[in-house]
């Protein structure tokens, strides 16, 4: 007595990341129409672009920290918290890890995994004091992870950049960048351009796919692993869904709660790699932003190891297509921004109607059960 | 002695400010400078208050009917840009019309997502933070491009909509009569405290906007609806139990609507101000740099109450103000010791109800502040970005247990489900 | 006399139950009627149909005489019906006033509240009933019975000719409930009608003029205080001969499992809620605790798990101290916990079966090997949970908000007892349960004992205690007052003990 076929299970799985990217195209089509330009061409156009592999590369390029993200944000959002902080810690734990990297001579392997571990050690006590000031100040993490993305960039980054600041341009490949000292080579992960042409074909213009990707996918196994497979977390989902039954079921919340928080973080912390390991220093001026849409892409992935890369890919893919739709002018670029912020308000939308589907039919299955024994 | 907190709210606040003033003299003092209570001090601080207070007031419509708003952000920065387009095409009242309108639409979305479809109010607020950045940025390329002057970063300059200065108290005109000026009198009168205080009313009397008016007008008004009237009644049970309003047959999703969109009118409100000339004169991607998070802030710090998040406004609203004109450093350098007596009030407060832990901990925090203060001449400038944000984790350290927010304020409501 | 409310053919479905079948009720104007029966006979259901916060499928309602339909509870209330509910439906942090008038507001111009007008208002309503209430407080600074008054001024406040309360004495004490009835007779005085949801018998033959008995959803009896006793009520109630859990010879060994001494426990504001209790509960025994609720059980529980600390005394689980040990460590040491409310700390209700059963297992086999958890050895006992303790499930993937309430009792009871504790806690272990999950988790709970496992039984179902326990302790106010055999002693005996009536020692 199989109640819930799989196919069905697999339908209300999929269905709603489906209607939520086809009520995405949707809307961007109409605002598209509305502006005076193709929604055909456009999205000829973007799909044309990323079927080449030079592209194909910049989107894997811009994904990798994104997933990072995501899976940060999401490592918060199994065990019910919020992380808001993703952006703050990252960027601190870059900065931090980039001075310090560039201080220290170490061979290249030993070199690589310092830098990490001290990215991963800053985002992780950054976010794991917001952890500690939930359980033992009853502060909601919410609130303060936003004041303490504030004090991170407007402050602690902003302040350290000028402090560590070197002299004068740095890199002499990226036009008069300014930051922190440059990584000595042995402290930078090499590009996989390697992989890439030995699968298919010579890179050109000079792309590189970013060594990072390796990191990005250790950490999405290790989530699926940790998460999935492990005794933490089993604890630490069941401390997310009911965090009294899980207490009277030996698992101590409020150690779950910083555990979590700090967990969050130090993958946080990995997310600034693909840019110091890219040019080799912490830029006056970094991309910002990656923890917000990190938030976004856990959401849209439902904090699924696999979920996740595929909405990390999917934001990639419009950011690149940003700037072919500003190369071929077949509509304003911005139309991808607005893309993204409709599909992932479309998504959890589409999740929880679909969430409560499933629910009832749940329950009518179980009953059915009832009356069938 | 009557405890502080039996106080009406008004004449609470009012001694806090004068206890603030009083503290502000003194470190000025110390320091050698007259900027912690100048006349303009106070007018910048006022200024930059006015966002802050606008936006708080928002989240206060939205979370007393229960919904979070931390989506504000996104609602302001909807409301610069439309603020900005309106003024330069129809003129600065009109400016102010649109940006109100276009925070309310960012406000709609959240409520569709947050009541009609009740996705969590967080999520949806990250979502609208991310939506309304393309919007703006959207719509930058297809309509500020083609005004002269524009980009796609930036409009033109936005006209504003004129100010007044208060007569009698402020020396402001009636007719073409120029009043005397009770403040502007008493703040050259050298007066310890006295002046001080004269000179920063003296502020925020002197050429203040019309919308800095309704701002402040809106503190009472507010008050007013939500505690003395029907609907407010109807919009706090919203937020407080639910359920209670719709067994008496309240119609919750549609106290929720309201509220919310009210909300995003205000954050709206608060980004045309910030892209008219009291602040920028000009919109600028960008610009609201965290401003409806401060908002929210403001919010925490007033225990949800208006009159609170005037307080608050006007407390994170002053460093910005003084950091603005603080070339040497030594106003923001004060702070540091203004921070430090802070929290040594914190401690004997602490003390006086024997909280171990929360003295030492006050304490300890005091003396790092005043050891920086001791050993310093000069002070970062991005100490004074962060100071709001500082003093909101520091109140919430110490005093999260002690406010109240609406009971129900975050929680997914379902009509039907008790 | 005229009749308030006549309800006819009643029916109420929801997928895979029918909780109303063609429910009868004739309540007269100015009776007391009570309406009791099993949890899950459909009282609720019945009061929300009442109340139209839930429409019937079938059948019709008719208020004095006339037949009505209506929308929502609104036009209910517009037709002089209120409802007091079991879980207070009240703001904690709006005043008595504000919530009173919620929904019935006088105003002026401007929607501007005319608090004056409300305020007299509400004390002519309090007064000519005889509730007194200061309309300014804070509903948050009342006690549960002052609450319970609010929600009944509200009511009157509107007009109601017809008051529904929903199990108004489940939260409340001996005392309160004395108050309540006399409320109750007064409101009837004055020409109230009030219709009462109520299981504890000798409160329903106390104060109803009228009794109506629900069984399974039908309405099986009505019938007068006078004609019937409480034996009967509960015959009536449950269909047939009462099912009394009865332990027959003593299974009681030497060693002894579980030892509480000199156990005190304080909460945050200081007071003290487990006062210097001792206890020792030897294998084969089941200990049972009685008492009015709120009187240390719960926190006494919770000590012994170790979810609160214990500011005093010693707990020493089969001979090793364990008053410091986290949770974890009591529950690989072999204690077994079925907690008094299953959903907030028994399931991870959206997470699948077969995650449930690991729950205060996980660290142990076959649930987990080390650090991992292994999922085939944990579906594979959850099978056996399923098969052993008759767990109604389509299979063990669905999640368990998706079961009907027995069932994820049983599901509880069953991954407790296939991890064969030294020591069971069980806290009201059949509430809210039907009878048939009931009979077996009785029926596990004294096989378990036969092999020797020492049980701990916290339940306010007397007859649940006196069937099954060894010994019975009495607790009030945090101490234990009363050590009693419960071969000898009875219902009424025990009620006495909990609620002071009597006070010495032994029996």
């Amino acid at each position: 007595m199989k109640a819930i076929p799989l196919w069905k299970r697999a339908s209300l799985l999929l269905a709603a990341p489906v209607a939520a990217l086809i009520f995405s195209i949707l809307m961007s089509s109409i605002v598209l129409v509305l502006s005076g330009s193709s929604p055909l061409r456009a999205y000829a156009d973007m799909f044309e672009h990323a079927s080449r592999l030079e592209t194909m590369i910049d989107i894997l390029n811009r994904a990798t920290p994104l997933y990072i993200a995501g899976v940060a944000a999401a490592i918060g959002f199994r065990m019910n918290l919020f992380n808001i902080g993703v952006e703050g810690q990252y960027l601190l734990a870059a900065i931090v890890a980039a001075h310090l990297g560039a201080m220290v001579t170490l061979t290249p392997v030993l070199h690589v995994t310092f830098i990490m571990l001290v990215a991963m050690v800053v985002g992780a006590a950054y976010s794991g004091f917001a952890g500690l000031l939930k359980v033992t100040r009853g502060v909601n993490e919410v609130i303060s992870t936003i004041m303490l993305n504030a004090i991170a960039i407007s402050g602690l980054v902003a302040y350290l950049v000028r402090l560590w600041q070197a002299g004068g341009a740095i890199d002499p490949g990226s036009a008069q960048q300014v930051g922190t000292t440059p990584i000595p080579e042995s402290g930078l992960l090499p590009d996989l351009n390697v992989v890439v042409e030995g699968l298919f074909r010579e890179l050109r213009q000079g792309k590189e796919l970013t060594g990072v990707l390796l990191v990005a996918i250790l950490v999405g196994v290790g989530y699926h692993v940790l998460v999935n497979r492990t005794r933490f977390g089993f604890d630490l989902r069941a401390s997310g869904i009911n965090p009294f039954a899980a207490n009277v079921g030996g698992v101590p919340p409020k150690r779950m709660v910083v555990a979590a928080m700090a967990l969050s973080g130090a993958i946080a912390g990995l997310v600034g790699l693909s840019e110091i390991m890219h040019i080799g220093f912490f830029p006056a001026n970094p991309i910002k932003g990656l923890g917000f849409t990190g938030i976004a892409v856990a959401l849209l992935g439902r904090n699924h190891p696999l979920g996740i890369v595929f909405a990390a890919l999917i934001f990639a893919f419009l950011d690149v297509s940003s700037g072919v739709l500003q190369f071929t002018g077949a509509a304003s670029r911005e139309i991808v921004v607005i893309m993204q912020g409709v599909i992932i308000l479309a998504a959890v939308v589409a999740y929880e109607i679909a969430r409560r589907a499933r629910e009832k039919e749940e329950a009518r299955a179980a009953a059915e059960a009832m009356v069938a024994v | 002695m009557k405890r502080l907190s039996e106080l009406p709210a008004w004449l609470r606040w009012s001694l806090y400010a004068a206890g603030g003033v009083l503290l502000l003299t003194v470190v000025q003092t110390l320091e050698g400078t007259d900027r912690l209570t100048s006349v303009t001090s106070a007018q910048s601080m006022l200024r930059w208050a006015i966002p802050i207070l606008l936006a708080g007031l928002g989240g206060l419509y939205s979370e007393r009917a229960g919904v979070v708003n931390i989506g504000l952000e996104g609602m302001m920065i909807l409301g610069t840009w439309f603020g900005a387009w309106g003024a330069i095409t129809y003129g600065a009242w009109w400016g102010i019309v649109a940006g109100i309108i276009g925070g309310a639409l960012g406000g709609l979305l959240h409520a569709v997502a947050t009541v009609t479809f009740g996705v969590d109010h967080i999520i949806s607020g990250v979502a609208v933070n991310i939506l309304a950045p393309g919007i703006t940025r959207f719509l930058s390329s297809e309509i500020l491009t083609n005004i002269p002057g524009g980009s796609i970063t930036q409009s033109p300059r936005v006209p504003g909509v004129g100010s007044a200065t208060i007569p009698f108290l402020a020396g402001g005109t009636i007719g073409n009569w120029t009043t005397p000026d009770l403040f502007g009198w008493l703040g050259t009168r050298e007066w310890f405290f006295i002046s001080d205080f004269a000179n920063l009313l003296k502020g925020v009397m002197t050429r203040v906007s019309w919308v800095t008016l309704i701002a402040v007008l809106l503190v009472p008004l507010t008050a007013w609806l939500l505690w003395r009237t029907r609907f407010g009644l109807r919009l706090r049970i919203c937020g407080e139990r639910p359920e209670a309003g719709e067994a008496q047959g309240i119609d919750v999703y549609r106290y929720k609507y309201i509220g919310v969109v009210i909300s995003g009118a205000l954050a709206g409100m608060a980004g045309a101000f910030i892209a008219s000339p009291e602040l920028s004169g000009i919109y600028l991607e960008g610009q609201t740099t965290g401003r409806g998070f401060i908002g929210l802030a403001a919010l925490i710090f007033g225990n949800w109450r208006p009159i609170g998040v005037l307080g608050g406004a006007l407390l994170f609203g002053y460093p910005f103000g003084i950091g603005l004109r603080d070339l040497d450093g030594s106003a923001s350098h004060g702070l540091i010791l203004v921070n430090a007596i802070g929290l040594a009030a914190v401690a004997i407060w602490a003390f006086t109800r024997s909280k171990r832990t929360d003295t030492v901990l006050a304490l300890a925090l005091s003396g790092i502040f005043a050891l920086w203060y001791f050993t310093t001449d000069v002070v970062p400038d991005v100490w004074i970005n962060i100071l709001p944000f500082v003093i909101v984790l520091l109140v919430l350290i110490f005093f999260a247990q002690r406010l109240r927010p609406p009971a129900a304020d975050g929680l997914r409501y379902r009509k039907g489900q008790t | 006399m005229a009749l308030a409310i006549e309800l006819i053919g009643i029916t109420k479905r929801f997928p895979g139950v029918v909780a109303n079948d063609h429910v009868e009720l004739k309540v007269e104007e100015g009776e007391i009627h009570a309406i009791c029966g099993e949890n899950g006979a459909g009282k609720s259901t019945l009061m929300k149909v009442l109340y139209w916060m839930l429409q019937a499928d079938e059948g019709t309602m008719n208020v004095f005489g006339q037949e009505v339909r209506f929308a929502s509870p609104t036009e209910a209330i517009g037709a002089g019906i209120g409802m007091v509910h079991q879980h207070f439906m009240l703001a904690d942090q709006l005043t008595v006033l504000e919530n009173v008038i919620l929904g019935a507001e006088p105003v002026h111009a401007l929607g501007l509240i005319d608090f004056d007008e409300a305020k007299d208002h509400l004390k002519k309503v309090a007064e000519s009933y005889g509730l007194f209430i200061d309309p300014d407080d804070l509903v948050e600074e009342l006690e549960v019975g002052e609450r319970q008054r609010v929600e009944i001024i509200k009511v009157l406040y509107r007009g109601a000719k017809i008051l529904i309360l929903d199990e108004p004495t489940a939260v409340l004490v001996p005392q309160e409930v004395e108050e309540l009835f006399r409320n109750m007779r007064d409101l009837k005085k004055d020409g109230a009608t009030i219709l009462f949801i109520d299981h504890k018998l000798d409160e329903v033959l106390a104060i109803a003029d009228t009794i109506t008995v629900l069984r399974q959803g039908q309405s099986v009896a009505t019938v007068k205080p006078d004609q019937v006793t409480a034996q009967d009520l509960a015959e009536l109630m449950v269909g047939s001969e009462l099912p009394t859990p009865e332990t027959t010879e003593s299974t009681v060994r030497d060693e002894v499992a579980l030892e509480v001494s000199g156990l005190t426990v304080i909460d945050q504001d200081e007071r003290v809620i487990v006062d210097d209790v001792s206890f020792r509960v030897r294998r084969g025994e089941v200990l049972g605790i009685a008492g009015v609720e709120g009187n240390g059980q719960t926190e006494l529980i919770e000590a012994v798990i170790g979810t609160s600390p214990a500011a005093r005394g010693i707990v020493t689980l089969n001979g090793a101290d364990v008053t410091r040990a986290t949770v974890r460590h009591r529950r690989e040491q072999g204690i077994g916990y079925i907690p008094q409310d299953r959903h907030r700390e028994g399931l991870l209700l959206p997470a699948p079966l077969w995650e449930n059963a690991a729950l205060g297992h996980q660290t142990q086999q076959p649930f987990s090997k080390g650090i991992w958890m292994d999922r085939q050895g944990a579906r594979q006992r959850t099978e056996d949970i399923r098969r052993e303790f008759d767990v109604r499930t389509p299979d063990v993937d669905v999640p368990a908000h998706a079961l009907s309430g027995g069932n994820q009792q049983k599901l509880i009871v069953g991954r407790e007892m296939m991890a064969e504790p030294s020591v069971l806690l069980a806290a009201h272990p059949t509430r809210g349960i039907d009878v048939g999950a009931q009979a077996a988790v009785w029926e596990d709970i004294k096989a378990a004992r036969r092999a020797g496992m020492a049980t701990l039984l916290v339940s306010a179902d007397l007859d649940e205690l006196i069937g099954l326990s060894d010994t019975i302790v009495v607790m009030l106010r945090g101490r234990i007052v009363a050590t009693l055999d419960p071969a000898t002693v009875t219902p009424r005996d025990l009620g006495a003990f909990m609620t002071g009536a009597t006070s010495a020692g032994a029996a």
